[in-house]
């Protein structure tokens, strides 16, 4: 039997990202929030110290910030008709654990998205026409604008202060910024970083070929900078240490430094670490989750806290395995295409090709976020007339740091070892970085997340069970992305050019791919084709919400924090201006 | 096994007697590095104390690292910069063990592209990579690998880097990439861990390693080669 605590007002399944901007909006607004974090606490001071933080060997070969797979980890399988296999180990992508969640050891890379993302059923349609679209791309449409998430990204950009230089100032065309992006109604909070060489010879090959690069947006700040919440972060040391690392100077916005100092102190919010919810109280009749339960992970002890509102932060496998334990809405089936939990699962499309070239790079010298960015290959931002595939994605220098266990590339044909591959790698290992394309990854017919039959996690859940290959929309897509990244890389006088990778071949858990999931749990307007409505709230259990990149419908060519944090801002400010006058369903089904 | 009655060539004598080679081999601007190895050896004459490997796994993995990172004008050999206590000290602990893996059943044969599959921990994973490798070499060139000429290592580690050296249970492959992979840690890893001794690696690419404060520095650095003392962790504790 579990011990069941005292009711409150909200309880939140995850501490990373969404899990602290929501407790903050919430408490914000008068309620007493418990928030249950599966990992452990974490401290910046104690926890990313120097000088033992900087340690390539224990942060990033051996994931010490992230989830221990024998905690959980996921099974996977190409299609819907193999067995799938655990991954045993992370070796296409890791997931975040512990307070902070994976915003402590993000890369920073905070982008807003094109406003035809948001729409892009109906924008598809309306350019190209119905017959375009392949049935078995079940691209949606979010349900809501870009104007209406404008002022959420904006407040996003401002917790984090974000570095960048705007394109689209209020519809105003700004010299040096990104001329594809949606207007902004401000500059972002501090100026760009500064370039580096690999920046400056990315930025002077895409001029040569008629591209439009700008600085990237990073939260990596550029100046010291204090937010509205009153917390202060230090200008970045350009230390090359940040993806899977926590900061050391308090520079990349994480919610360790920008919100749980505030929430910390705030009576209205308790934070329970150590807590791994199992699964939630749902009362099948009332249509309403009463609670959750969970195991406290120092004791064993099995725990039930009642609220009267329940919100999945917890990522999107934990969100879609949360709600298939529970039975809250249909399962998706990939045969029929009924259903939509576990729906519309999508990763990102990566390639690259590796760059030697004559200057000195000092790869060392580096931030998590790239320095500069192309995005006149992005999303719809080009004719996809007669292409064969629709998405784009995003070219930028990949160099975000120069740890030499894994950062030392040698040109294509040097033995992997062995004195020549010495001498190769001493020649070039300051003389080379690679152009990549972040690409979309556009839902497909067969790529979805249900529970595995077989394997459990270790408090005795089925795993999340994920079905996933690169689509033939996006492999095509990928080719004709790698093709661009190859214009630039050869305007860009290369002595050698690497064999660039187009993602032609099948997903795998070898090699790294992205750790950017998506879908499972997607927002929409109609009840039959998503799990949430326009405000993250979920249309069977209406005290029941959802964050997190499980609500895009698909994955557009950016990293998604920026927008899943848009539109948790977004939903937050539904649930404390509707939601709490009048609980129950804000839009009908 | 061939070599039954003759003891184990001590990697570690081993490296002692490479130690001048590599010293001569070195060139002036490395001489520090040289001296390093030199001390380091020094009182070493004895076999170095291994925590968990035996004396033919330490044997084996000494003779792989040396084919890898053969001592030349770039750094020593992979042995002297102290990869086998690395790999030891690694299988030895949590890792080793086969934390941070999940390791329940059932175990498949599947698709490659699922990743590692085996019900074996590193630790287990090295011993019959390790067993596999000598049961083959003395198949097919009468010795274990450790006592192989060097011409000869090289070739058995590229039919194996090939898929080519035919193993009983373990993919030869497989288990050269994971050796190969333990010397890249090792190699250039913080030498808190015992390789990368007097960080051989860092002064042969320039990494100047940290801790990196670079921010008044970015501009001025920016396509300029940049010289300083590699640093690492127990620099600065
Ligand atoms: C190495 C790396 C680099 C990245 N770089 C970037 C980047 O540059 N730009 C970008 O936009 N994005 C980046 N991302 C992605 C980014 O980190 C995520 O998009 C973001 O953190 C997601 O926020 P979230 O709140 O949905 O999930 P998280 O921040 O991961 O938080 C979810 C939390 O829920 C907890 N949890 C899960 N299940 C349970 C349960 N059952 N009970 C209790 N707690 C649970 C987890 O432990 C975790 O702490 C990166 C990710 C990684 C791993």
């Amino acid at each position: 039997m579990a011990t069941k605590m005292k009711s409150v007002d909200a309880v939140l399944v995850g501490m990373g990202w969404t899990g602290s901007i929501m407790a903050r909006e919430l408490t914000k607004a008068g309620l007493t929030v418990v928030g249950l974090e599966r990992g452990a606490n974490r401290s910046p001071k104690e926890d990313f110290a120097l000088p033992g933080i900087r340690d390539e060997l224990k942060y990033r070969l051996r994931h010490q910030l992230m989830l221990d797979t024998a905690t959980e980890t996921l099974t996977m399988r190409h299609m819907p008709n193999e067995t799938a296999a655990p991954m045993r180990r992370w070796g296409a992508f890791p997931m975040g654990d512990g307070v902070g969640g994976a915003g402590t050891h993000w890369n920073g890379v905070t982008w807003r998205t094109l406003p035809s993302e948001l729409v892009l059923k109906t924008h598809l349609t309306e350019r190209y026409g119905r017959n375009a679209i392949p049935a078995d791309l079940t691209i949606q449409d979010f349900g809501v604008t870009y104007d209406e998430l404008e002022p959420h990204f904006d407040r996003f950009e401002k917790l984090c202060g974000t570095s960048g230089k705007a394109g689209n100032l209020k519809g105003q065309f700004q010299e040096g910024g990104n001329p594809f992006e949606g207007a902004r109604s401000d500059e972002y909070p501090t100026k760009p970083l500064i370039m580096s060489q690999a920046g400056l010879i990315f930025t002077e090959a895409a001029k040569k070929v008629g591209m439009h690069p700008f600085p990237t947006p990073s939260s990596n700040v550029s100046t010291a900078y204090t937010n509205p919440e009153g917390q202060t972060l230090g200008a970045c040391q350009y230390c090359g240490h940040c993806e899977y690392f926590g900061c050391e100077s308090n520079s990349k916005a994480s919610p360790n430094i920008c919100l749980m100092p505030v929430l910390n102190a705030d009576p209205k919010f308790e934070l329970r670490a150590n807590s791994y919810v199992k699964n939630l109280v749902y009362d099948r009749q009332a249509k309403k989750v009463t609670g959750v339960i969970y195991i406290n992970r120092q004791t064993g002890e099995e725990i039930e806290q009642p609220a009267d509102m329940v919100v999945l932060c917890a990522y999107p496998f934990n969100n879609v395995s949360l709600l298939l334990s529970a039975g809250i809405g249909v399962p998706y089936d990939p045969n029929s295409g009924k259903g939509v939990v576990g729906k519309n699962f999508c990763l990102q499309t990566m390639s690259n090709v590796q760059l030697f070239v004559e200057q000195e790079i000092n790869p060392f010298i580096g931030t998590g976020a790239n320095p500069a960015s192309v995005d006149d290959f992005q999303g719809d931002n080009f004719d996809h007339a007669g292409l064969g595939f629709f998405g784009g994605g995003y070219l930028y220098p990949s160099m975000s740091g120069g740890r030499p266990i894994q950062v030392r590339a040698t040109p294509p044909g040097t033995p992997r070892w062995g004195s020549e591959w010495k001498k190769a790698t001493t020649d070039w290992y300051n003389h080379n970085f690679a152009i990549s394309a972040h690409g979309t990854s556009y839902a497909w017919r067969t790529n979805y997340l249900d529970l595995d039959p077989t394997y459990k996690d270790a408090i005795g859940r089925p795993l999340v069970r994920m079905t996933f290959n690169y689509s033939e929309n996006d492999r095509k897509m990928s080719v004709f992305l790698t093709d661009r990244v190859m214009e630039v890389a050869r305007a860009a006088n290369a002595k050698i050019l690497g064999n660039p990778n187009p993602r032609t071949g099948n997903f795998d858990n070898i090699s790294g791919q992205s750790s950017h999931h998506t879908g499972g749990a997607i927002m929409g307007t109609d009840p039959s084709t998503s799990v949430v409505n326009r405000y993250l709230q979920n249309w069977e259990a209406s005290n029941l919400f959802v964050m997190g990149g499980a609500v895009f419908p698909q994955n557009p060519g950016y990293n998604p924090t920026g927008l899943l944090a848009a539109l948790a801002y977004w939903s937050a400010q539904a649930i404390t201006t509707q939601y709490l006058k009048a609980p129950g369903p804000m839009m009908q089904a | 096994m061939a070599n039954k009655d003759v003891p184990r060539r001590d990697f570690l004598k081993g490296a002692g007697v490479a130690v001048p080679l590599a010293a001569t081999a070195l060139a002036g601007g490395l001489a520090s590095c040289a001296e390093e190895t030199t001390t380091a050896a020094a009182p070493a004459a004895a076999p170095e104390p291994m925590l968990t490997l035996t004396a033919t796994e330490a044997a084996f993995l000494s003779a792989c690292y040396d084919t890898i990172i053969p001592a030349d004008d770039l750094s020593p050999s992979g042995t002297d910069c102290g990869l086998v206590t690395y790999i030891d000290r690694q299988l030895a602990g949590a890792w080793g063990g086969g934390a941070r893996m999940y390791r329940s059943g059932p175990f498949l044969q599947t698709k490659p592209e699922y990743g590692y599959q085996l019900p074996l921990s590193p630790r287990e994973y090295f011993a019959a990579g390790i067993a596999a490798t000598n049961a083959w070499t003395t198949k097919t060139y009468g010795k274990e690998f450790d006592r192989l000429e060097p011409t000869q290592r090289a070739e058995a580690l590229t039919q194996m880097e090939q898929g080519k050296a035919e193993f009983a249970g373990i993919e030869s492959k497989i288990f050269f990439d994971a050796v190969l992979q333990s010397a890249m840690e090792g190699f250039f890893a913080d030498p808190i861990y015992g390789g990368n001794r007097n960080k051989a690696s860092w002064r042969m690419v320039g990494y100047p390693g940290l801790p990196a404060t670079w921010a008044a520095k970015a501009e001025e650095y920016r396509g300029k080669k940049v010289s300083i003392e590699p640093q690492s962790i127990a620099d600065f504790s």
